[in-house]
């Protein structure tokens, strides 16, 4: 039961950063139909952006609150810049091109900015400075029993912060329903005065906003960042995306949470329930594996990554909607 | 003195040309409008007055300038707004949301608050349904739900497009009633139609659209008496 817990607490930490990430893919495809592949690349420039910061001010003597809240609020800009520059030179051109272009595109802009990260921060795992002291507390009373950090409490209460503000923007506010109104009839929301070019780049900001404080976020729970980081943490979120309805808020969040909890759960899990060595007895073959491991088992928890992609796999095939979405034939 | 003047308007789809040359005249205070058959080009020029497709040759004159080429945001800031073929609500916002976008080019909080209480005060069956998403209503709830939207940007002009098409008869009268109290508190309107004997008895003048030319053009009186008129687009022989 407590590791079951422990991995619940895991999954939800990690299921927020995915939500966060996700609810950048889906509005901008819900606005104009286009998967941003290089969201993922974003969310990586944000976790760099925040190395450099807190690196240069660790020793600053600074609170280490305000050295990554400084960190944050640099990662956000840049990461805005990015994601308004990509729009604006690559998928504006396109707009009317066949959607296979701006995918292509997307793709491209993914590798030229994991090359561009490469050559300002080199291709090494850069580790975080531990400028925040890690703090467990247990949730039962007695020693074995689940934990939660500092740091893990700070992602979920951020994460949950953010989506807030994400659906007052959106649900509350004029430029909000511009967005929403644009993605359901672009033309005649020019006709109602509304720039839909604005509208589009708000939403790349919005979204690229969003994806620098995953970043910041992811960073300082792993402790490591790297260039490639994106590409990875990108794919499960459009995974996350996709199950909970790609176009849909509520179904990033969803399918982020799920993702990240179906993750923890099979890293968690997997092993264990894949563990072939009960069979030594009745079959040949596993003797020599189970010999000098015998908790060997076919899938341990170095397959975590697998699972976000046998779920995007499933929803496709079955309910390629998503959770919450419209069918996707309408849209397209 | 003329709001809305074209010039020698030439518009096409690729090669095909659907407009070939008109030239059209809506004076401030005006109710005009331009009948045609099915596939006339009536939809086509009013997409090229309000930017959604460019014309290839000839003049649009709003206010005195040319607006030719400008986006069809800036066009509707300028107070030319289109309630379009179809009525373009957004179905997925509420009532309420979508005369807010109607709404989008004015800054005066207060104002469209109360303008909005107006248009519930004229439309009873929007205010019941405020909340409800726009998809939700009928079609003839969505026309006055789409003029109304168009009528809260404070239109210098207004073209309408076939407002009344695929409505009930009894729907089709109070959208012309609708249509002509608009007129008369002062909004410049160019109304685009097919049913042609009620539009040339709300307005004052008419233009007459066939295969993407002006065929005939004059006082709405005269041309409810024009024989050609009659034969081709009054259903009488
Ligand atoms: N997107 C398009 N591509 C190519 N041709 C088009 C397009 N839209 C309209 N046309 C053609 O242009 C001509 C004029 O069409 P338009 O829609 O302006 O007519 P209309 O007078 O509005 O007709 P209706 O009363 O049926 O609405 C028609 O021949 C039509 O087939
Ligand atoms: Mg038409």
């Amino acid at each position: 039961m407590d590791t079951f817990i422990q991995q619940l607490i895991n999954g939800l930490t990690l299921g927020c950063v995915y939500a966060v990430v996700a609810l950048g893919y889906t509005m901008v495809y819900g606005i104009i139909q286009l998967i941003n592949f290089a969201h993922g690349e974003v969310v990586m420039i944000g976790a760099m952006v925040a190395f450099s910061v807190i690196t240069a001010l660790a020793g600053s003597g600074m609170p280490p609150v305000f050295i990554v809240l400084l960190a944050t609020l640099a990662a956000i800009p840049v990461c805005m810049a990015v994601g308004y520059t990509m729009e604006r030179v690559a998928y504006r051109p396109l707009r009317t091109a066949p959607r296979l272009a701006p995918l292509i595109t997307a793709i491209g802009i993914s590798i030229i900015l994991q090359h561009v990260a490469l050559m300002i921060w080199s291709r090494n795992n850069l580790s975080f400075p531990q400028i925040i002291e890690l703090k467990s507390y247990h949730l039962g009373s007695s020693e074995t029993s689940a934990t939660i950090t500092n740091i893990q409490i700070a992602i979920i209460v951020a994460s949950i912060a953010m989506m807030i503000a994400l659906l007052m923007l959106i649900y509350k506010t004029r430029m909000g329903i511009a967005m929403r109104a644009t993605s359901q009839n672009p033309q005649v929301a020019g006709l109602m005065g509304i720039n839909i070019n604005t509208v589009i780049s708000m939403t790349f900001m919005i979204g690229a906003a969003l994806g620098a404080i995953a970043g910041v976020m992811v960073g300082s729970y792993y402790g490591i960042a790297n260039y490639t980081m994106g590409f990875m943490l990108g794919l499960k979120a459009f995974s996350a995306a996709v199950l909970g309805g790609i176009g849909n808020l509520g179904g990033a969040v969803l399918g982020g949470l799920l993702i990240g909890l179906i993750e923890a759960l099979g890293a968690g899990y997997m092993g264990d329930i894949t563990n072939v060595c009960f069979l030594n007895g009745f079959l040949p073959g596993f003797a020599n594996m189970c010999d000098t491991n015998p908790n060997g088992s076919l899938f341990g928890s170095n397959y975590k990554d697998v699972y976000a992609f046998i779920v995007l796999i499933l929803v496709l095939v079955f309910r390629p909607s998503g959770l919450l979405g419209e069918r996707v034939g309408d849209r397209a | 003195m003329s709001l809305l003047k074209l010039e020698q308007v030439h518009v096409g789809y690729g090669g095909i040309k659907a407009v070939k040359g008109i030239d059209l005249e809506v004076n401030a205070g005006e109710l005009v409008t331009l009948i045609g058959a099915n596939g006339a080009g009536k939809t086509t020029t009013l997409k090229a007055i309000v930017g959604l497709l460019k014309p290839s040759e000839g003049r649009v004159m709003y206010d005195g300038n040319n607006i030719v080429g400008q986006p069809s945001h800036a066009i509707a800031a300028k107070g030319l707004v289109l309630v379009p073929e179809g009525r373009g609500v957004f179905p997925s916002l509420t009532i309420e949301e979508n005369l807010q976008m109607g709404a989008y080019i004015r800054n005066d909080r207060d104002g469209i608050a109360a303008d909005i209480e107006h248009k519930f005060s004229l439309f009873p069956r929007l205010k019941e349904r405020a909340k409800q998403t726009a998809g939700t209503l009928s079609g003839g709830e969505q026309q006055m739900l789409a003029i109304s939207r168009a009528l809260m940007a404070k239109p210098k002009l207004l073209l309408l497009d076939e407002p009344s098409m695929g409505l009930a008869p009894i729907m089709v009268q109070k959208i012309f009633e609708v249509v002509r109290d608009v007129s008369k508190s002062g909004v410049t309107i160019l109304l685009i139609e097919q049913n042609a004997r009620l539009a040339l008895q709300i307005s004052q003048r008419g233009y007459v659209m066939d295969g993407g030319l002006i065929t005939l053009a004059g006082e709405s009186a005269d041309l409810l008496s024009n024989p050609k008129v009659r034969e081709a687009y009054l259903g009488e022989g």
